[in-house]
């Protein structure tokens, strides 16, 4: 009965925990592993224009679906103008307005976003494009190469493969180059064959965006074929008619309307610039997660101020050390002086390191043995004996902080931050189990304690543990809920299939 | 590994944290500890069930009364000073006599004397609670320092041997005697160094030893046999220690006696968490005896009825005639 709740409760624990920890990791993108950077571009867009005498009205297609790409944040810079963010019929709109202004105007637009291959397009599914209302000879022209086509495609992803393979004939046939003929850009060239697309009853249109690479001034807008298959959107190299998209291709806008439309003012121009950064990926999860509202996100350990951090960063580790000690002491079955002392000892040597942490407890404890052995002839009382040890280590510190530092070893200066009350109480429990039971008994158990201690310090010293508990406190719920199971554990300790083992040759 | 564990778990060997979690923290609650770990309680409330106890001489309870140590003992030859909170035997001193010449020197069990200074610091000490379990200050018992029976004569040095009986919701499952040696310092614990001798449950005859988790066959001081020594009394033992689940109310329970010469079996003291190398002293395992106490088990009986039935249920096989080697 007992042994059930503890199962339950345990499974409990490591359900919320677990469930805490993949919620953040794998929705709010939580990095798993410290000092990850994720790039982040930032891309401006620059719209200057000679003001008209009336209001002016401007307005900018910004990205509204970014397939590959995450929004982490925009604003626009614009003095004077109302700011306000629409849909239109081809997605989102900036809009500036302003009742008066003089001379040459600078707006701003600047989004930045990062890479999350999670972000699909998750665009709805459009209906059949109405037939185009084509002028002859032109409509000849279609008919012919859409029948064409049509006979050497098997669906709508050949069929567009095929047509743009076709268009892009550098000798072209000569409906082709009839169709060609007004062509003058690449995205005049995008809009003919969403045309002769439609005419062939397939929903198509024209995105136009950036390949994000580095830092670019004057950046050009990249058009690409987007073609709807029924049941998502497929994307088409124009110039060669591979189903592809281009590495880091950042969708600005959708469809054949301008990018920019004025009213009011004359002259306008658009002028992007793109720049890479590097920012924490901690950091884009914590705005991400602020965006969706998460709760989970205002008892992040982030929030706090870096003082705090430091402090909870070492806090957070001492459940670690603390399931080291459990496994030490009733799995393995380490003798050990104390129950948390190890764990405490293991925190002073994050201060001293390792190496010299080791020498300096073996010396400040062995020293103070001995002082301890001399105090026993003056046959003092217990509290006063304990108290009088504790002073013997607080000066033993400041003897070997002095000499360090002649010697010119700053290690022994960070002696001080040993917790003395732990090696004082060390010293006397060492030295009554050392009269009692003997010197083996003694240095066995204080040398276990060594060894918990050092075991403890490694696991608690662990740079991805340690960001990880961080990161994800939650998942101190599984720790407990494995501490838990260990507290139900019957099973033999492994230095107990040693003692015991005369009774196992049989 | 795996394969020590599984013949291990074959012979129902006890480890310490099924003891633990199984036994002590399900039958034994915490309220009941104090019966166990003061033994000035634990004598009172023997002496109140009527078993047979050493006699108190006095206790000294605080550091001004150390000084009423010798008007004590002054009309006791011998006597032993122990902390009434003490575990696994830690801090007990035990005073065979005096020097001739001087009253005020007293001689050890191991024959060195000390100096009525050197024992009230002792006492200090444990009045200050260095030998208490929680390091709170505590008591030093004075009393009768056994004068233990002659059938052991040849298998302790020095110090006092004792039975040792595991109880079980009252049903004695396993015993073995404790022989104080030269190492273990006159003192019958085993982690002291002291030899552990397994006994036949049915007959109170020993079986073969244990020192330091290793099986002896001879005593490490005196060189005698261990095995096949008959304990006196064994009836009465096993009664008094099946009686301490009355006295005591813990449910897993061991019950230290000492035989002595002149009054029998005497109930030294009892304990909440006894050891488990009494599993190696008797080279079987305690989980299997507990399970057919479980099987058996029957409220109402007297501690006599579960003493017959502890006898009746753990016959030991006899022990196997020994290979001399030439």
């Amino acid at each position: 009965m007992n042994q059930r709740y503890v199962y339950v409760l345990a499974a409990l624990l490591t359900a919320i925990g677990m469930s805490i920890f993949l919620f953040k990791w794998q929705v709010l993108g939580f990095p798993l592993t410290k000092d990850l950077e994720k790039p982040v571009w930032t891309v401006e867009a620059a719209i200057r224009f000679d003001s008209g005498p009336g209001s002016i009205k401007v307005q900018l297609h910004v990205p509204t679906l970014t397939p590959g790409f995450r929004m982490l944040n925009e604003n626009s810079v614009s003095r004077g103008y109302g700011f306000d963010l629409d849909y239109g019929s081809g997605g989102r709109e900036a809009q500036w307005a302003i009742r008066r202004a003089d001379g040459s105007q600078t707006i701003y637009y600047r989004i930045s976003v990062y890479e999350d291959p999670r972000v699909d397009q998750s665009d709805t599914t459009p209906p059949f494009p109405p037939l185009p209302v084509i002028n002859e000879p032109m409509k000849t022209a279609v008919d012919v190469l859409v029948a064409d086509v049509r006979e050497h495609s098997a669906d709508t992803a050949s069929f567009t493969s095929e047509l743009l393979q076709r268009m892009n004939d550098p000798s072209p046939d000569p409906n082709v180059e009839l169709l060609l003929s007004g062509v003058e850009s690449d995205a005049d060239f995008v809009d003919v064959i969403t045309t002769m697309l439609a005419s062939a009853r397939i929903p198509a249109r024209m995105v136009r965006g950036f390949v994000l690479a580095g830092r670019q001034r004057n950046a050009k807008l990249v058009p690409w074929l987007e073609v709807h298959d029924g049941d998502r959107w497929l994307y088409f190299n124009p110039q060669t008619g591979d189903e592809s998209l281009p590495d880091r291709y950042f969708v600005w806008w959708r469809g054949n309307e301008d990018l920019l439309r004025l009213e009011g003012g004359s002259n306008a121009e658009v002028d992007f610039s793109i720049q890479e950064n590097h920012v924490e990926a901690v950091a884009i999860a914590e705005t991400n997660a602020a965006q969706h509202g998460a709760r989970a996100v205002d008892f992040s350990l982030y929030s706090l101020p870096i003082r705090t951090q430091a402090v909870y960063a070492v806090l957070l580790m001492i459940p670690i050390g603390a399931l080291v000690m459990v496994i030490m002491r009733n799995v393995i079955g380490i003798d050990a002086f104390g129950t948390f002392m190890p764990v405490l000892i293991a925190l002073a040597f994050r201060e001293t390191k390792l190496f010299w942490g080791v020498i300096l407890f073996t010396l400040l404890v062995t020293l103070g043995l001995t002082i301890r052995f001399l105090l026993d002839r003056l046959r003092l009382l217990l509290v006063p004996r304990l108290s009088a040890v504790l002073i013997v280590v607080v000066l033993l510190m400041l003897f070997i902080s002095l000499m360090s530092h002649r010697f010119g070893m700053e290690t022994g200066l960070s002696v001080a931050l040993f917790p003395m009350v732990i090696i004082a109480m060390t010293i006397e429990r060492m030295s009554v189990v050392w009269e009692e039971r003997g010197a083996v008994d003694a240095i066995r158990a204080g040398f276990g304690s060594l060894v918990v201690a050092v075991v403890a310090y490694l696991s608690m010293g662990m740079q991805w543990l340690e960001h990880l508990i961080f990161t994800f406190p939650e998942l101190l719920l599984v720790i407990l809920a494995i501490v838990m199971l260990l507290g139900r554990y019957t099973g033999y300790r492994l230095t107990e299939l040693r003692r015991f083992k005369e009774l196992a040759i049989d | 590994m795996f394969k020590t564990a599984k013949k291990l778990r074959a012979i129902g060997l006890l480890g310490l944290n099924e003891r633990n979690a199984d036994y002590i923290m399900r039958l034994n609650p915490r309220r009941l500890y104090p019966r166990v770990d003061d033994k000035a309680i634990t004598k009172e409330l023997a002496l109140a069930a009527g078993m047979a106890v050493p006699g108190l001489y006095g206790v000294i309870a605080h550091q001004w009364e150390t000084r009423c140590f010798a008007d004590i003992v002054c009309n006791h030859e011998s006597f032993v000073i122990k902390p009434a909170e003490g575990s696994g035997g830690d801090g007990i001193l035990v005073v065979t006599g005096r020097s001739k010449r001087k009253r005020d020197m007293y001689r050890l069990a191991s024959g060195v004397l000390i100096s009525e200074d050197e024992i009230d610091h002792h006492i200090s000490n444990i009045v200050g609670g260095q030998y208490s379990l929680s390091g709170r200050r505590d008591k030093a018992l004075i009393e009768y320092c056994v004068h233990f029976d002659p059938v052991f004569a040849d298998l302790s040095y020095q110090g006092v041997p004792d039975v040792r009986v595991i109880v079980y919701r009252g049903y004695p499952i396993m015993a073995m005697v404790r022989l104080p040696t030269r190492a273990s310092d006159g003192k019958a614990n085993l982690h002291q160094g002291a030899v552990g001798a397994g006994v036949d449950m049915s007959t109170g005859i020993t079986l073969t030893g244990v020192l330091d988790n290793a099986v002896v066959d001879e005593h490490p001081d005196t060189g005698a046999l261990i095995a096949g020594l008959q304990i006196p009394d064994w009836d009465f033992i096993l009664e008094s220690s099946a009686k301490g689940y009355e006295v005591t109310e813990l449910g897993y329970l061991g019950v230290d006696m000492v035989i002595d010469a002149d009054l029998g079996p005497l109930i030294l003291e009892m304990n909440a968490r006894p050891g488990l190398n009494i599993q190696i002293a008797n080279r079987t395992g305690l989980a299997t005896r507990i399970a057919r106490i479980d099987e058996i088990y029957e409220a109402g009986r007297t501690p006599a009825e579960r003493a017959a039935l502890a006898r009746r249920e753990f016959n030991s096989a006899p022990v196997p005639p020994k290979v001399i080697s030439a």
